[in-house]
């Protein structure tokens, strides 16, 4: 089934208004020498029942959080998020829109932009945010960008601590012009105000500080932004995690000028990794250096609000090489999921749910603390994540715990994670989904195999 | 079979919006902000089941201002935008060059089934055996649809797929001791995100002339001599090209590239024309990335997400990024990170998988002949339509009686009526007072629209496009002043643009 519409009669008749006999007279541009003779070479066509019966074989031949409890974490985070999400998400008038372009024919989704671009800056305590960037790494590595461009300044200084996956964005993104590219060290699994004082610089463009860190660590924010900030434009760049932000202090409260960060756990699936969204805010000294699309209140003829597109000329349809990004198509929808998401939960809802990640990663670490052989890696405050050290390597007890149908937490020591820790350092997440039941589960599996 | 010749002014209803008629009444939906009543909730959780732990008032935030809706409320706010939004699914949407292409309900099925939609990035490859079966089987889909060697599948979007390939080509040159190309050529009339992808990678771009649509390769030829075969890097191309026209000339182009010692990229958000007819591979394309919502409909959901997979030849994929899916000979799959001449990372984890999820259900569903179907539909309906307009919306670059048809989507400058005092933008608009999204305006000409009808409407669709815009024409030839009035029947009458960016308001502050 390929849904196209369009009968046999129809064509022929459609191909005599055209004033030719076959379809392929309209290819004849295409020089005989370049043509595909040949059908390509894929699987036959398929009916939708058979495509069901395929594509569920293939997800049942995978194991993960919907048949496991998760308490992996690194970036990406197993929250909950209520049905009706989906159920709005789904609806084809958000679904099958583009990019907003004519305002008068997609009010629904620039007013929904334009509400999430409130709720993010209400989030990072900042002025403005945009309506998307692709997920998490390139809105960090955009961050440091807009900062090099705007200070006209070429030294970066990045966090060690940051998500490793950050960090080698930000090195592909940086390699090819003329930055320099600084890590902060960490002491005990945070970057500490000395270290960036140290390396400042009348050419620093950017301190990039993530909270909480890799390790799941809140990190000194104020003291490290308060050190960037003694030269003149040096830009203070907070990753964040907007979870967090609902209960800890925000990147605005802690003198960041700019926020990027992954807006996954706003109530976006898993799905291995994407499509997520990421998350840019900024204060207004830099409203026309951002990139991506911003959405801006307005009136329309007869007076009354309206929203449109604003600020184009700052982007690549209108500048070309000289825009502020390459972005084009960014992630509408998860920005509509999740300004739905934020919505739902609302202001309470949210709190509420941060507290209890909050209070429950610290009961499960509590209770790891305890067992003997284990114990926390780093004694720095945290909030959902945290680093205990193993008594053995921590492949074994992850797959221990596999077989108890838990994915127990993450490797740091692994390729994935590009080797950051020991091989006996073991990373959990823990959010609000999961139980006292659950967690002792994995205390008991701990237990076992350390013993 | 009928053929729409008439359809009504929009003043006497139809259509599925729900509208206010009278200007200056229309209902204004009130942000979500001010529907807030304190202490509102839309859901709860679960009581906290472990005691509470201290929690140092240092680090400790304000509350966010978030919203305070009850749960119903909640729906009919988020029904009520949907109701002020044009869509593929309630409206002709033909905006060119984004295949605006209808959208298989399977696709959204398959990618939220828990096996798909739930599993942790940063798994074992163990457990993901599926979902990694389906990520290498679309790679081999988009191998054979390019004709190139290996594709990559982790770029976000169509933008960041030209810089991820960038970013290949030139740690490319690079490592054959050729730092110094540094130059990318692109057409005069390329779409904005070439440029700015290459600014992103350090390359310094030339424009090439077209004439007549066409890239004008005697200019190609005197830039890279003026500038040196030695500093080019690249010629970045599209094709069908942002005219909607098949470069008959593209294997030429690619020889001289290849004769240059450079590459030739193709953006390739014009797929769609092409699938099954012709492979990039085969006319000389060392380079290029698809857009998956457009070319494999995976939805554009307001702006996103999309993806933008990669493919390349054979001498470019050891600089492809990490992680790959790969296939061993055990037929077990596993993501390889053992790439020492990667680029490195362009993104965190492996992709928009859950788009990849949607583009494997759509291709599979289509197979080979649905896939060559697609192309020959999109180009006899984009053909249709224009031979049908033509009178009275000049096309430039289309001449049929002169074998020079359009692919899957035309450029009209519709001179005479500009010329009788309407803008491009009062066409633009009063389109949806009919009902229809407006075309890509002003692009790759000025005071164009760039029509795109896809492959997916019917024909009854069509007609009704066509009587639309023959009636537009008709209203100017009667009363072109009362275009600026346009939209009369949407759900808000013209934007202010200009205010909106003299005195930007981005966020709600009240
Ligand atoms: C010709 C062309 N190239 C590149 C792009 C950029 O693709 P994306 O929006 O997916 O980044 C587009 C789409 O808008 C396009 O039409």
């Amino acid at each position: 089934m390929d849904y196209t519409q369009i009968t046999s009669e129809q064509q022929a008749a459609m191909l005599d208004a055209i004033g030719v006999e076959d379809i392929d007279d309209l290819f004849s541009a295409l020089p005989e020498q370049i043509r595909f003779g040949e059908l390509l070479d894929l699987p036959p066509a398929r009916s939708e029942l058979e495509l069901q019966r395929e594509l569920a074989d293939m997800a049942a031949h995978n194991h993960g959080p919907h048949d496991m409890v998760c308490f992996m974490g690194g970036g990406a985070y197993d929250h909950f998020y209520p049905v009706l999400i989906d159920q709005l998400i789904s609806r084809g008038e958000f679904l099958t829109a583009y990019t907003p372009y004519q305002a008068e024919a997609s009010q629904g989704s620039l007013q929904a932009f334009f509400e999430f671009q409130t709720q993010i800056a209400r989030l990072t305590a900042l002025d403005i945010a945009n309506a998307s960037m692709y997920e998490g790494a390139t809105a960090v590595a955009e961050a440091v960008l807009m900062a090099v461009n705007s200070s006209g300044k070429r030294r970066v200084l990045a966090a060690s601590t940051l998500n490793p996956d950050y960090l080698a964005v930000l090195r592909t993104y940086l390699d090819e012009l003329p930055l320099e590219l600084i890590e902060l060290p960490a002491v005990e699994g945070r970057v500490t105000a000395d270290a960036v004082r140290r390396q400042m610089d009348d050419d620093t463009a950017a301190v990039v500080v993530q909270s909480p860190n890799i390790w799941g660590l809140i990190e000194d924010w104020n003291g490290c932004f308060g050190a960037a900030h003694e030269k003149d434009k040096t830009a203070a760049i907070a990753v964040f995690n907007p979870m967090a932000c609902a209960l800890l202090k925000k990147p605005g409260e802690c003198g960041a000028d700019i926020a990027a960060g992954e807006g996954q756990p706003l109530g976006v699936p898993l799905s291995f990794g994407g499509p997520y969204i990421g998350l840019f805010a900024a204060t207004k000294d830099f409203v026309r250096r951002m990139p991506g699309r911003l959405i801006g209140r307005t009136i329309d003829a007869d007076g009354r609000p309206a929203y449109c597109l604003t600020l184009q000329t700052r982007e690549q349809h209108i500048r070309g090489a000289k825009a502020t990004s390459n972005i084009c198509t960014n992630q509408g929808l998860l920005a509509l999921r999740a300004t739905m998401y934020m919505t739902v939960l609302g202001k309470e809802g949210l709190r509420e749910t941060a507290q209890q990640c909050y209070h429950k990663a610290h009961y499960l670490a509590g209770r790891i603390a305890e067992l003997d052989g284990y114990g926390m890696k780093f004694d720095g405050p945290f909030f959902n994540e945290f680093c205990v050290t193993c008594p053995k390597d921590v492949t074994e007890i992850i797959e221990a715990a596999k077989r108890r149908r838990i994915l127990a937490g993450i490797a740091p020591h692994g390729r994935r994670m590009g080797r950051i820790g020991e091989p006996n350092d073991l990373l959990i997440a823990v959010t609000e989904k999961r139980t006292k039941h659950e967690m002792d589960a994995l205390v008991d599996v701990l237990q076992e195999v350390g013993e | 079979m009928t053929t729409i010749t008439e359809v009504k002014p929009p003043t006497s209803g139809g259509g599925s919006k729900a509208r206010a008629s009278t200007r200056g009444e229309r209902a204004v939906e009130p942000l979500i902000f001010e529907k807030s009543v304190p202490g509102q909730r839309a859901v709860d959780l679960p009581p906290l089941d472990v005691p509470q732990a201290e929690l140092p008032d240092e680090l400790l935030g304000a509350p966010v201002e978030l919203p305070e809706v009850g749960q119903h409320d909640v729906m009919v706010h988020y029904t009520h935008l949907s109701n002020r939004n044009f869509s593929v699914d309630g409206n002709f949407y033909p905006l060119g060059s984004c295949t605006m292409k209808h959208n298989p309900r399977i696709n959204e099925w398959a990618a939220a089934l828990p096996g798909f939609a739930s599993l942790h990035p940063l798994q074992d490859d163990t457990q993901i055996q599926g979902a990694l079966r389906l990520l290498y089987e679309v790679r081999c889909f988009l191998e054979e649809i390019s004709g190139l060697d290996e594709v990559s599948l982790q770029p976000a979007a169509g933008a960041h797929g030209e810089y991820t390939a960038l970013k290949i080509i030139r740690a490319y040159f690079k490592d054959h001791g050729q730092p110094q190309r540094h130059l990318v050529l692109a057409p005069d009339n390329a779409h904005g995100t070439n440029p700015a992808s290459c600014a992103m990678c350090g390359c310094d771009v030339v424009q090439v002339k077209t004439v007549h649509g066409h890239t004008d390769l005697d200019d190609l030829r005197r830039i890279i001599n003026e500038h040196g075969a030695d500093n080019v890097a690249a010629f970045m191309i599209t094709n069908p090209n942002t005219a909607g026209l098949f470069d008959s000339k593209i294997a030429e182009a690619a020889d001289i590239m290849h004769d240059a010692g450079a590459k030739l990229y193709l953006d390739g958000a014009n797929m769609n024309a092409i699938l099954g007819k012709t492979r990039p591979g085969d006319f000389g394309a060392d380079i290029m990335h698809f857009n998956t919502h457009k070319t494999f409909s995976t939805p554009h959901g307001c702006g996103g997400p999309g993806a933008g997979p990669i493919a390349v030849r054979n001498e470019l994929a050891p600089y492809l990024p990490i992680p790959q899916v790969v296939m061993a000979d055990d037929g077990s799959f596993s993501l390889d990170r053992d790439r020492p001449k990667t680029i490195g990372k362009v993104r965190s984890f492996v992709g928009q998988f859950g788009v990849l999820v949607r583009c494997w259900a759509y291709i599979s569903a289509c197979g080979p002949e649905g896939l060559r179907n697609i192309a020959e539909k999109s180009v006899l309906s984009a053909n249709y339509l224009a031979v049908r307009l033509r009178r009275v919306y000049e096309m430039p670059f289309f001449d049929p009686e002169h074998g020079r048809f359009c692919a899957h989507e035309f450029v009209t400058v519709p001179k005479r009526l500009l010329d009788k005092g309407v803008s491009l933008n009062d066409i633009a608009k009063r389109m949806i007072d009919y009902d229809v999204h407006p075309p890509t305006m002003h692009w790759p000409v000025h005071d164009c629209l760039m029509v795109e009808p896809t492959e997916t409407e019917s024909k009854r669709t069509l007609d009704r496009f066509v009587a639309v815009m023959l009636q537009i024409a008709q209203e100017i030839e009667n009363d072109p002043a009362s275009l600026a009035q346009a939209p009369t029947d949407a759900v808000i009458s013209r934007a202010d643009e200009v205010a909106a960016a003299r005195n930007p308001q981005l966020v709600w502050d009240r």
